[in-house]
Formats: structure tokens, sequence, C-alpha cells
């Protein structure tokens, strides 16, 4: 895969390709350089967010939990303008 | 419906109005996030830090607030919204039946929905089989 055409922008590279692969452990402290903090998963509370967002011709705020009440879709992407 | 992406609100805009626009008529018609920090992305468990990039996460979320699905691939291959929507479909009929019925595998609408409990253990074989998953 080029970089030209990758829909992982902006350094693109098919993931899980070990040899691409960039060891971020901490020369230190032998721990990886950022905490990920994944608090998802299915049968729990969606963690909540307010970020900002782009509806219908205006620039906003969307809260997750001003949607609760209601069936939500939430999915996320890699960029505007990828191929996929 | 939320999407979410790292890109800048404005890239949003740009892409909306000269690319969606033509395949969606009217635009589309919900938020598009912006979380340019991956931070969202990062506590749904979907932000890749060295491509800087958030990988195809699907989530859905029930009118309590409660995660009932995800899906996450990585970017370069697409999803299959029927199947979102049948899962949505299946999870709205088990709530509509307070849990009392669950659906098999490949449950559409007005298909055969399995109730658990003691009588079905070891006999779902004679009412569901895979040839009914389509």
């Amino acid at each position: 895969m080029s970089k030209e055409s990758s829909c992982a922008k902006p350094t693109g590279m098919v993931l899980g390709d070990a040899s691409q692969q960039n060891d971020s452990t901490h020369p230190e402290t032998n721990l990886p350089e950022t905490e990920v903090i994944m608090s998802a998963r299915v049968g729990d509370k969606a963690p909540d967010f307010q970020a900002p967002s782009y509806h219908q011709g205006e620039f906003t705020e969307v809260k997750l939990s001003d949607n609760f009440g209601k069936w939500i879709l939430l999915c996320f992407y890699p960029g505007d303008f990828t191929y996929v | 419906m939320l999407s979410v992406s790292v890109d800048s609100v404005f890239v949003h805009k740009m892409w909306n109005d000269h690319e969606l626009s033509k395949m969606v008529d009217g635009g589309i018609p919900f938020h598009m996030v912006s979380d340019a920090a991956g931070n969202v992305g990062k506590i749904y468990g979907v932000y890749n830090e060295s491509l800087g990039v958030e990988m195809r996460g699907r989530f859905i979320i029930d009118p309590d607030g409660i995660i009932q699905a995800m899906e996450v691939l990585t970017p370069p291959v697409g999803r299959r919204l029927a199947e979102t929507i049948r899962q949505i479909k299946a999870f709205q009929h088990v709530r509509a039946t307070q849990g009392k019925e669950a659906t098999p595998a490949g449950w559409e609408p007005g298909q055969l929905t399995l109730t658990p409990g003691p009588g079905l253990v070891g006999r779902v074989w004679e009412v569901w089989q895979p040839n009914q998953e389509r």
C-alpha cells in the first residue's frame, strides 16, 4: 500500500505490519509513552463527551448524553476525504 | 447518529459541501464531530497513536446510554450498514420484550425469536437451523 493511496492518513500503513510499527516504549520506565485509557465496554454506560461539531451549516457543540433517551449510532472513521 | 474523526469542523464542512452532499440529498443530517486530539477516540479504544487517526469504530448505544454493540475495523475495509441496522432492530426487539426474547444468528424482523429458559436447553435445533440465517 503506497502512502498516496492509503485510507489511514496521514502516514499510511497496513496495521499489523510489524516492520512498520514504531516501538514507543519509554527508555527509562519501559512503559508505553502514552497511556491508553479505553473505558468503553459493551454492557456498560457509554463514556460521555462534549466536542465541537459541524451540523447542517453551523459550527456547534454536541454532547453525547444529550442524546440519551434515543438509540445512538456512534461512528469513528480515519478521515474526511479518504476513500473508503 | 454521530460521526467522529480527528478532522476539524472546517474540513467537515468542506467534505460535506463538496463531496458528501453529492451523495446524500441535503447533505449530512447528523453532527460531524471534531476530535482533533483523539480524546474521544481514546476512551472508546479506537484512536491509533502512531497514525494520529481513529479506526472504523461503531458503537450502538441504547436509550439508557448502555453500549449494546461495538465493531472496530482498520482503515482499508469499509463497513456494511445493513448489518448495523439489522443489529439495531434486533436490540430494539429484545428491549421491547424486556429481554424475554432473544434473536438467533442472522435474525431479521418477523423471523422466529428464541425464548430462553430451561425448556429450550438442548432443543434449539428443533426450532432453528443454520440455513435459516440469510
